[in-house]
């Protein structure tokens, strides 16, 4: 397959995340999408590291992977700590940062 | 067979994507997002990428699924209304965004003018993208992101930790309440999780003040750490 062909898939599938990122209101859902981005991400690095014939690409999407994971954990504790406060799980709603 | 598999990955993934974004559930997303991960990695596999396929699918679609599945059951994944709460401008907004977004991308990737784009890369060795290959440059050209990226990820868990722990200490009223011989055995601050998070020990005043002869403990337990 041409290498054009994935780096449309990945675009399309970053729209999609970013789509998502701007219209859910849940953050959990919205961590996902975030997840989307970054997996576009991903894909579009390891097309062109397979187009040049250079493995650095890959090196870097392992890189991006563990970002991605120390983004979900903090993401995430951020969220479980929300439900202990009991506060509202909605963005809209969660409009500053001060406790 | 490759134009054929591409196209059912490719495919798959994208379904994946959109089921992430437009299902109700958000239980149904974090599937929706294992299935789009597992069709991403079969793409990676067909770039030639074996180890960040399989890393992929252990770490991202093993591990880090889980993380979202625990939480959404802890949290209760409510469903949501899918629109916005006043209006449908910002949706057609943001829908427009998207759109936008997908041109300028795919104006700046295929119109970029590579040679190579339209090819299917060039030639590789037999090791391209193997755990060896990728192993001998981690360890090699990229050894300081490798070792900056462990230490990230060090600061993630302890962050995660601090951020998610009960605050006041790990022991509740009725945890109290109920002791163990290894309560009353075991010498003050010799590591018990509640101790770990600032919480009190478990030992009754009674107890406690019977047996003066531990050395080592102050007199006041260190007092549960409070909301900032």
């Amino acid at each position: 397959m041409d290498i054009g062909w994935y780096l449309a898939v990945s675009a399309l599938i970053f729209t999609i995340g970013a789509g998502g990122v701007l219209t859910r209101r849940s953050p959990l859902v919205i961590l996902l999408c975030l997840e989307l981005m970054l997996n576009a991400a991903n894909l579009a690095l390891i097309a062109f590291s397979r187009m040049h014939g250079n493995a650095d690409g890959q090196i870097f999407a392992i890189i991006v992977m563990v970002v991605a994971a120390c983004e979900v954990t903090i993401g995430l504790g951020i969220i479980v700590a929300m439900h202990r406060r009991r506060l509202p799980i909605d963005v809209d709603e969660m409009r500053e940062l001060q406790g | 067979m490759a134009e054929v598999l591409f196209f059912l990955a490719g495919i798959g993934a994208i379904a994946g994507a959109i089921g992430v974004v437009a299902v109700r559930n958000p239980f149904f997303s974090v599937l929706a997002l294992v299935s789009h991960l597992l069709c991403l990695a079969a793409l990676f596999l067909l770039l030639r990428a074996e180890f960040v396929a399989a890393a992929q699918v252990v770490v991202y679609a093993g591990a880090v699924m889980v993380l979202y599945v625990f939480v959404v059951a802890y949290v209760g994944g409510q469903d949501e209304p899918l629109g916005p709460r006043a209006g449908n401008g910002l949706k057609g907004l943001s829908l427009m965004f998207g759109a936008v977004l997908f041109i300028e991308l795919c104006v700046a990737t295929l119109g970029s003018g590579l040679q190579l784009i339209d090819s299917n890369g060039t030639p590789v060795p037999d090791d391209f993208g193997s755990a060896q290959g990728i192993g001998r440059l981690l360890l090699t050209t990229y050894l300081l992101p490798f070792e900056v990226a462990s230490f990230l990820l060090l600061i993630a868990a302890v962050g995660a930790v601090v951020l998610a722990r009960r605050r006041g200490g790990m022991s509740s009223a009725e945890d109290q309440a109920r002791y163990t011989a290894m309560d009353l055995l075991r010498p003050a601050y010799t590591g018990t999780m509640a101790e770990g998070v600032g919480g009190r020990r478990r030992l009754p005043a009674a107890a406690a003040a019977a047996a003066p002869a531990a050395p080592a403990a102050p007199a006041a337990p260190a007092a549960p750490a409070e909301d900032a």
